[in-house]
């Protein structure tokens, strides 16, 4: 089974990378005996979205499914975990709300994505009904501010937003600080390893040869529709994992992080990551995220304008994607190859199509 | 005995009637080529049967089974296996990687492997097993995607003109290995414009005129039929 943590979908094998990747995951664990509470926090708040990028790379990048709903289902799992956590009385019983708002978030994605792809909605027109009804969320909640609006004892709060859930709780431990990240390590590192092994499974093998040829696909007799449902289920579903953990840890929520700026920052991450890679997607984003919270202490104006210039840089320049070109570069300088060989042109290539 | 029959099957899009109350039947262990002129309907029949097109009448049955409602894949887990008429392989994928999305659901581990090199070698695309699938030659993909019907081991073989644009000699090694696939029991279908390629490998021959079954029988007879010749042979080609 560890033999698909390599494969022909994933950028990085051999000693040297894994060699890397234990340095940086024993970095990350060190991080918080060096760095001050604060600063901790703030990491923690980052890895946060990175389950949203990394779930609309699968979609995007290796089901060629661009869907520009990954804050609906961030919405859906961030209220969810808000309402179970209050109508739940707080605890322990907030691990099951963390649970249970994920697989909302994956129920909707199911019932959302089973219209639409069974439908025939492909391309452009998949973006435009996720981005729509990411909008009719964002709105619907925005309207909710009276005091009617509630399902239990949580009130919904409209522009105001949700508040007065506990955050994930064991027993009477408030993970909270230190503790979110590592959970928050914990489970990117989870994600990401299993993400990898997905993708280079036979079933990631179907997922992107639906990308390139979708009729090629179905004629070696795979319902395609069910490997684009799965996709879509999985990668909202961890939009939904990033909504219900940032309502942990902030204990509020708003429709504002649902909205249109809001849904437009995981395709910008992803586009200037490097869709088609789940390695370049992670780091990309973490840095990104990092550059945008930076910017924002001094001007959150500035930091859209630097992200729309970032989109439109990406687009012009490196359509696939910044860090990914970067991590061939240093691939290629690493192995002695020159660029133009055959070899990477394939692994350029395979791991990236310009038509989707 | 009959493994396709395509019963009473026309197909009109909007008022213009592509096939038009076909009756067809393949038997198990023949190489039958469709054949005819420029818009006869051949391709649209092809697409009746692979499951692209529902019918606007008739029905379709698949070693008795009716399959007129499914969906191509089903088909293809019935025992059918597509090639289509334009090179429809995974262009940004390495070429291995096409013959194994299509050999992965019937073998794994090192069986698949050895697979996957022997088609690899019959087609002539092992020294080409890491280039992406859309770097190689036209006939090279034709080859690709016949390897990759072929590695389903279905029953029966629909290939919709597998030689467009290979050279003679790339057409013949098509057509000799298309003979030795029937040889192991397998069925074809073909679709073909190339009288070379059908002389080479026909048992029977459906010929398609306007939507509608113009001749039928070996290729013999259909070779020395004049009609046929006239509408679509040639009569120079006929002799």
């Amino acid at each position: 089974m560890f033999k698909l943590l390599e494969g022909p979908q994933t950028l990085g094998r051999g000693r040297m990378f894994w060699a890397c990747f234990l340095v940086v995951l024993a970095g990350a664990l060190a991080y918080p005996l060096f760095a001050d509470s604060y600063d901790v926090g703030n990491f923690a708040y980052f890895l946060i979205w990175i389950f949203m990028a990394l779930g609309l790379c699968l979609m995007w990048g290796y089901g060629g499914m661009l869907s520009f709903g990954q804050t609906l289902f961030f919405g859906i799992a961030g209220y969810g975990y808000g309402v179970l956590a209050i109508n739940m009385g707080g605890g322990t019983a907030t691990i099951a709300a963390l649970v249970l708002s994920v697989v909302l978030a994956m129920m909707a994605a199911g019932i959302l994505g089973y219209f639409m792809i069974w439908g025939g909605i492909n391309g452009i027109f998949f973006g435009i009904v996720t981005l729509s009804a990411t909008l009719v969320l964002a709105f619907f909640l925005g309207q909710t501010a009276g005091p009617e609006w509630h399902i239990g004892p949580a009130r919904l709060n409209g522009f105001n937003g949700m508040k007065g859930m506990d955050p994930l709780t064991v027993g009477d431990f408030y993970i909270e600080g230190s503790a979110l990240y590592y959970v928050m390590v914990a489970l990117i590192v989870i994600v990401y390893l299993a993400l990898r092994m997905l993708v280079n499974s036979g079933i990631g093998n179907v997922i992107v040869a639906t990308r390139e040829n979708p009729q090629r696909a179905e004629m070696l007799g795979y319902d395609v529709r069910k490997y684009q449902l799965l996709t879509f289920v999985i990668g909202s579903g961890l939009a939904g994992l990033s909504g219900a953990l940032y309502t942990s840890w902030g204990q509020f929520i708003t429709p504002s992080s649902i909205g249109l700026p809001a849904a437009a920052m995981p395709i910008v991450w992803v586009a200037f990551s490097g869709r088609s890679d789940l390695t370049a997607t992670l780091i990309g984003s973490f840095l990104l995220l990092f550059g945008f919270q930076t910017i924002t202490v001094y001007s959150q104006q500035a930091a859209l304008v630097l992200m729309g210039a970032l989109l439109l840089a990406t687009v012009m320049l490196a359509p696939q994607g910044f860090v990914l070109g970067i991590g061939k570069l240093v691939a290629d300088w690493l192995r002695g190859r020159r660029r133009g060989d055959g070899d990477v042109v394939a692994e350029a290539g395979r791991l990236q199509s310009e038509e989707s | 005995m009959a493994l396709v029959e395509v019963k009473g099957v026309s197909k009109r899009f909007g008022g213009l009637t592509a096939v038009s109350g076909v009756d067809l039947t393949v038997n198990a262990g023949e190489i039958h080529c469709l054949i005819g002129p420029n818009g006869a309907g051949k391709s649209t029949l092809f697409k009746l049967i692979v499951g692209l097109y529902p019918p606007t009448e008739g029905s379709i049955l698949f070693d008795t089974v009716d399959i007129t409602k499914e969906r191509p894949y089903a088909r293809v887990q019935r025992g059918m296996s597509i090639k289509m008429q334009a090179p429809s392989v995974f262009k940004e994928l390495p070429v291995r990687q096409n013959i194994q999305t299509a050999l992965q659901e019937r073998l794994s581990g090192a069986e698949r492997i050895a697979e996957e090199d022997r088609l690899l070698t019959l087609f002539n695309l092992a020294p080409d097993s890491d280039k992406l699938a859309g770097a190689l030659s036209h006939g090279q993909q034709q080859w690709l995607e016949i390897g990759m019907a072929l590695a389903l081991k279905p029953q029966l073989l629909l290939l919709d003109e597998p030689t467009a644009g290979m050279s003679p000699e790339e057409t013949f090694k098509t057509g000799e290995l298309i003979k030795s696939f029937n040889a192991e029991g397998m069925t074809v279908l073909v679709v073909e414009h190339d009288m070379a390629f059908v002389r080479q490998v026909a048992q029977r021959v459906t010929v398609l005129h306007l939507g509608k079954i113009f001749a039928r029988g070996d290729l013999e007879s259909i070779l020395q039929d004049e009609k046929v010749a006239e509408i679509y042979l040639g009569k120079t080609h006929a002799h």
